[in-house]
C-alpha cells in the first residue's frame, strides 16, 4: 500500500476549559490518512499499556535544553530539581527564559529539545519551525495559570470588571485615562497603566481574550518584562492597574488586590483562584501552560525519561514552583497524549 | 573683597555637593544591598546550583562560570591587545592613512555598547561559527567587548616608556624585536596589567552581551568551557525578577560576591601598578 506523507492536524484540546484554547499540533507522519492516525492513536493508547518498563532514572544520561516561557521558567526549574534528586543526576537540563515567543524561535531553529509555551504555537511559528525542516513536534499541557488583572490596595472600588471594561481600558487607540470614564460610579481618578512587553506570551494571551485579536493593544503604557517591575508600579500608583500571572499575585498578595473578573457566559464575577483556574469558572483569563517537544529530541530517552517524570509527579512540580496543578482528568490527557508520543517515536 | 570670597565659597560647596551626590548614591546602593543580601550570604550560595525554592538556591555554577570567563577573555585579549598595541605604537607610520583609519576605530569602538558585541557575537561567533550557546563563546564575545580598552590602555602604557630607553638599545646594537621584547614590554607590563583587569572587571559585570546569547537561567551543574552556562550578572537578573521575595535577597547576596570579585580584581591592578612601578 502506498504511503503518502500528510501532515496530520490533531485537534487537541487538552484543557477542561473549552474556550477555544485549542492548540493545533503539526505531526508528520506515515499514515494513509487522517482516519489512520484515530486508529493508530487508538491502538496506542491501549499498547502503551505494555510496553517495556522505561529505563531507571539513574541510568539516563545526556542534556535537555529548554528554553521559553518565563513565567513557566521556574516550573520547569522545580521539575528539573525534583528529576535530578530522584535519581537521574547524569542528565543536564538547563531552562531558559527567553519569552515564548523567543523560546519558539530557538526552538524552530532546531537549538533545543524543549520549548516552553504560555499560549499555543502560532501558524507563523508552525510554518517557520516547518521551512527549518526541524520535523515533528508535540506539544503538553503541563499546569495551569490565571492570568491576573491587579490594581492598588487603596483602589476600593474595581473589584470586578467585566471583558468589554477591561477592552475599553486596553484596546488600541483607547483614550480612556481616568476610572470616571470606566464605568458610571467609578471616581475620578487617574489610570496608571502597567502591562509586560510584547514579546511576553502573557501580553499575546491578555490581548487576544480581551480585545480579540493576539498584541491587539494600546501602547501608551509602562511596559515592563519584569512582572516585578509592574508588582511595584501598581503598588505605588492609587490608580494602578495591571496583568500578570498568578504565581506573582501569589507572592504579592499583601501589595495588591486582583479584580474578579465578569464571566461572559454565566455573568458572574469570579476570583482568580486555585480552584477557579481549575474548575474553568475563572473566564476568559484562565489559561493552560504547555511545553513543546521535538519529535527528534523526544527519542532520546532523557527527553523522554524527563517528561514522563514531570506526568508522573505533576502535583508535587506545581507546589514546589507555586503554580496551579492540572486537574486529574487535565492530567490524564497529558499522559494519554505523552503514551501516544513515546508509541510514535518508537516507530 | 566680600564678593570674591563668596564666589570662592560657592565654588567648593558646589563641588562638595556634586561630591556628595555621588557618594551618597554608591553609599545607599551599597547599604541597601548589604542590608538585604548580608543574611542570604552563607556557604549555601557558594556550594549550591540555583533552586526553585530560595532556602534551598545557590549560585554555585554562575560564580565558577564567572571565573572562568575572566581567565578565557585574559587569555584571549592579553595577547592579542598587547600585539595590536605593540603594532600601533611601535611599528605602525602615523602618516599612513590605514593606521590613522584603525586608531580611530579603536578609539570608537570602546565606546560601542556591549550589547550591539552580543548582537555581534550571536550572529558571527555563536551562528555563524558555530560555537553554539557555551561558555566559550561567553568568553569570546567579553574579550570583544574589552579588547579597544586593552589596546588603549596597552598602547598609554608603551608610550610612557622613554625613547630614551629606545635609543639605548639601538645604540648597543640591538634590533627593533630585542628593544621591544627585552626593554620596552618589560618596563610596560604594570600599566598593562593594570588597564587590562580594570577592562575586565567590567566586562565581568556585563550581562546585556550574555542574556543575548542564551546565558540559560538555570544550569545546575558545574559549567565547562564547551558547555551550557550560566554568568554572575545573568543569575542576578533572573532572581531580580522572581516573584518570591526570597530571590530578592539572594540577589542583593549576589550582587555582594560579584562586588567582592570585581574589587578584589581592582585590588591586584592596584596592588601591580605600585609594586612595578619604574621611575626614569
Amino acid at each position: 500500500m502506498p504511503h503518502h506523507r500528510v501532515i496530520a492536524w490533531h485537534i487537541d484540546n487538552l484543557d477542561n476549559q473549552g474556550d477555544g484554547n485549542q492548540m493545533r499540533i503539526f505531526s508528520e507522519r506515515r499514515t494513509a490518512g487522517v482516519a489512520a492516525v484515530v486508529v493508530i492513536a487508538a491502538v496506542g493508547v491501549l499498547a502503551s499499556v505494555a510496553v517495556a518498563a522505561p529505563p531507571a532514572l539513574d541510568k539516563l544520561r545526556g542534556s535537555v535544553t529548554a528554553d521559553g516561557s518565563s513565567t513557566l521558567g521556574p516550573y520547569m526549574t522545580a521539575a528539573a530539581e525534583l528529576f535530578s534528586r530522584a535519581g537521574a543526576k547524569d542528565v543536564r537540563i538547563t531552562v531558559g527564559i527567553s519569552g515564548t515567543g523567543g523560546g519558539f524561535e530557538r526552538f524552530c531553529k532546531g537549538e533545543t529539545d524543549l520549548s516552553d509555551a504560555s499560549r499555543p504555537m502560532k501558524n507563523k511559528e508552525a510554518v517557520i519551525c516547518k521551512t527549518n525542516n526541524i520535523g515533528s513536534w508535540r506539544a503538553f499541557t503541563v499546569a495551569n495559570d490565571a492570568l491576573t488583572v491587579i490594581v492598588n490596595q487603596d483602589n476600593t472600588w474595581a473589584k470586578c470588571l467585566s471583558v468589554e471594561e477591561l477592552s475599553k481600558i486596553w484596546d488600541t487607540g483607547s483614550k480612556v485615562g481616568n476610572w470616571k470614564d470606566v464605568r458610571a460610579g467609578f471616581p475620578d481618578q487617574k489610570i496608571k497603566l502597567f502591562g509586560p512587553g510584547t514579546d511576553s506570551g502573557t501580553f499575546d494571551y491578555f490581548t487576544e481574550k480581551i480585545n480579540g485579536k493576539a498584541k491587539r493593544s494600546r501602547s501608551d503604557y509602562a511596559a515592563s518584562e519584569d512582572d516585578n517591575v509592574l508588582v511595584q508600579g501598581v503598588s505605588g500608583e492609587k490608580g494602578g492597574l495591571g496583568y500578570l500571572g498568578y504565581s506573582y499575585y501569589e507572592a504579592n498578595q499583601s501589595k495588591l488586590n486582583a479584580v474578579s473578573i465578569k464571566n461572559p457566559k454565566t455573568g458572574e464575577c469570579v476570583a482568580p483562584s486555585v480552584a477557579t483556574a481549575q474548575n474553568g469558572t475563572y473566564k476568559p483569563l484562565a489559561r493552560s501552560l504547555f511545553v513543546y517537544a521535538k519529535g527528534a529530541s523526544f527519542k532520546r530517552p532523557e527527553v523522554q525519561g524527563f517528561l514522563r517524570y514531570i506526568f508522573d509527579h505533576e502535583v508535587a512540580i506545581a507546589k514546589r514552583a507555586k503554580f496551579i496543578s492540572l486537574t486529574p482528568a487535565q492530567l490524564k490527557k497529558s499522559r494519554i497524549n505523552f503514551d501516544l508520543a513515546v508509541k510514535a517515536s518508537a516507530k | 573683597m566680600t564678593v570674591r570670597r563668596v564666589r570662592a565659597w560657592m565654588f567648593q560647596a558646589l563641588m562638595i555637593l556634586s561630591l556628595a551626590i555621588s557618594m551618597g548614591a554608591l553609599v545607599w546602593l551599597l547599604v541597601g544591598t548589604f542590608v538585604k543580601g548580608l543574611p542570604a550570604l552563607d556557604m549555601k550560595l557558594f556550594t549550591n546550583p540555583p533552586s526553585s525554592v530560595p532556602e534551598e538556591a545557590g549560585a554555585r555554577p554562575a560564580i565558577l562560570a564567572t571565573l572562568y570567563i575572566a581567565v578565557l577573555v585574559l587569555l584571549f585579549s592579553l595577547p592579542i591587545g598587547v600585539a595590536t598595541a605593540i603594532y600601533l605604537e611601535e611599528y605602525a607610520r602615523k602618516e599612513r592613512w590605514y593606521n590613522r583609519f584603525l586608531e580611530v576605530n579603536i578609539q570608537n569602538l570602546a565606546a560601542v555598547p556591549a550589547i550591539v558585541y552580543g548582537i555581534l557575537g550571536l550572529a558571527f561567533i555563536v551562528r555563524g561559527i558555530g560555537v553554539g550557546r557555551v561558555l566559550l563563546a561567553g568568553g569570546l564575545i567579553l574579550t570583544l567587548v574589552v579588547l579597544p580598552t586593552v589596546i588603549i590602555s596597552a598602547r598609554e602604557a608603551l608610550r610612557a616608556v622613554p625613547d630614551s630607553i629606545r635609543e639605548g638599545g639601538y645604540a648597543l646594537g640591538a634590533t627593533r624585536w630585542q628593544v621591544i621584547s627585552r626593554q620596552v614590554l618589560p618596563a610596560s607590563i604594570p600599566g598593562i596589567a593594570t588597564g587590562s583587569i580594570l577592562a575586565l572587571s567590567r566586562a565581568l559585570g556585563e550581562t546585556a552581551p550574555l542574556l543575548l546569547i542564551g546565558a540559560l537561567t538555570y544550569v545546575a551543574f558545574d559549567p565547562t568551557i564547551l558547555g551550557p552556562f550560566t554568568a554572575l550578572p545573568v543569575q542576578i537578573y533572573t532572581w531580580v525578577k522572581l516573584p518570591d521575595a526570597g530571590f530578592q535577597q539572594l540577589a542583593a547576596a549576589a550582587i555582594i560576591v560579584l562586588l567582592a570579585i570585581v574589587l578584589g580584581m581592582n585590588a591586584v591592578a592596584i596592588f601591580l601598578r605600585s609594586r612595578f612601578r619604574q621611575k626614569w
